[in-house]
């Protein structure tokens, strides 16, 4: 998966738990909670769409890598890449 | 139209989910109703037929009207109803334009991620659309207001506040946590939730209402989780006989509250249920809340932040997860002494998570 479609599907759990707000408007590089007024229901929400979504499970002491959107894009790129070669044995 | 807080006069019917004719059982959902609280399903509390529908769609009436005719028939059970009307996607804040600018959402083209309906959606269709009545501006705002107006003039508070060392719970729910699939996991707030409720057992007095000038004691322990909407206002809907569930089912039933007070779908009882509110307010960075008391409840327990605070182990200090746990509650109903023991409780219980 490519890191625009990692941002893309990022962009898609986001709009779930908020939905009014607008992607394009998102600034990547700044907390996701302030910008969306996030609480941890939203965040464990949001890891529960991940999963949902690309089926990495999150360990609670990861959370804090989403903090922005560029973090979490990083993260699940990393994440994905490390376990790829194992799914491919 | 249901009382759905203290100080609620008047709701707007929005949907009638069942006609003339239909079966109803106990719990089913029949209409929605705007209201200062937002969008709320309206349950019966009757079985038996839909006999007549006397307040149409549309019209907003006092509390206390009748809305419908239902005729009651023991026996057999009822038959299914029609399908529920699908339940637009919709966030609070468009939502709550919408009801300013008398739009209906679900005449709304969405334009938003999976088809939600967006505050700019609602502006669309507002130019779009010849000129209508307004309802007030920040209707939730007034009303919150009055009600706390209410309980300042009427109700003798008194306030006590406890610092409650959180390193078992914190321990304990990291671990807890880390042998939990994703869609299991708890949060602090929960077990918080579930001590308060616990606690209530202990010093009972605190889980009641006024009423008529006296204090109805609550067999059940309904606890009203305050959740505060993304723009502004909050509704504190009853997690319903919360020191009678397991951990793991208070859970989901928190997060389903959560998710129906932000985006519309509250039950009309769990508005109007709660015996006690339990406020936490530390992920905006606040340590000590000092809670107004919702009427008709007596009392409500607030949480502030989890800091890391020195904290004194067997004559060392070492660093420690620390909540301020605050009560504030009803001079007529209680006194210092029991609130303090309250405290006490809340601290003991939190000290054996495991048992929660």
């Amino acid at each position: 998966m490519t890191r625009d479609e990692l941002r893309a599907t990022l962009l898609r759990v986001l709009g779930d738990i908020a939905p009014e707000a607008d992607p394009a408007s998102l600034k990547p590089g700044v907390e996701l909670r302030d910008q969306l007024d996030l609480d941890s229901m939203d965040i464990l929400n949001f890891v529960v769409g991940l999963h949902a979504a690309l089926g990495v499970e999150i360990p609670e002491a990861d959370y804090p890598k989403f903090a922005t959107l560029d973090g979490g894009v990083a993260y699940l790129a990393s994440r994905l890449d490390s376990e790829a070669p194992r799914s491919a044995r | 139209m249901p009382i759905l807080g203290a100080d609620m006069t008047a709701g707007t019917l929005v949907a009638w989910h069942k006609r003339p004719g239909d079966a109803v059982k106990r719990g089913d959902i029949i209409a929605e109703v705007e209201t200062d609280k937002g969008l709320i399903d309206v349950e019966v509390f009757v079985s038996g037929v839909i006999d007549k529908i006397l307040v149409e769609r549309g019209a907003t009436v006092p509390t206390g009207t009748v809305l419908a005719q239902i005729r009651e028939e023991a026996g057999a059970p009822a038959p299914p109803g029609p399908e529920a009307p699908r339940r637009v996607r919709i966030s609070p804040a468009a939502r709550r334009l919408a009801a300013e600018l008398a739009v209906d959402p679900a005449a709304v083209r969405a334009t938003g991620p999976g088809d939600a309906i967006t505050r700019e959606d609602i502006e669309h269709a507002a130019a779009a659309a010849p000129a209508r009545a307004r309802i007030d501006l920040g209707r939730m705002r007034q009303t919150i207001g009055a009600a706390m107006a209410r309980s300042k003039r009427e109700i003798p508070h008194y306030y006590l506040a406890t610092a409650i060392d959180l390193h078992r719970a914190m321990t304990w729910l990291g671990e807890e946590n880390g042998k939990r699939p994703v869609t299991e996991r708890l949060l602090a707030g929960i077990l918080l939730i579930k001590a308060v409720a616990l606690a209530l057992r202990e010093v009972p007095e605190l889980n009641a209402v006024w009423r008529s000038g006296e204090v109805v004691p609550s067999e059940a322990i309904h606890i009203g989780v305050a959740v505060s909407l993304r723009h502004g206002g909050l509704v504190a809907p009853a997690l319903h006989d919360a020191d009678r569930r397991g951990l793991f089912d208070l859970m989901q039933g928190f997060r389903d509250l959560v998710q129906r007070a932000r985006t519309g779908g509250l039950r009309s009882s769990e508005l109007s249920d709660p015996t006690i509110t339990v406020t936490s307010l530390g992920e905006q960075g606040v340590e000590t809340v000092f809670g107004i008391i919702y009427p008709p409840q007596v009392a409500i327990v607030g949480f502030g932040k989890i800091v890391e605070r020195p904290w004194s182990v067997e004559r060392a200090i070492v660093s420690r997860p620390v909540v301020t746990a605050t009560l504030a509650a009803d001079h007529r109903v209680t006194d210092g002494h029991r609130g303090g023991r309250f405290l006490a409780a809340l601290d003991r219980l939190l000290q054996a998570p495991e048992r929660l």
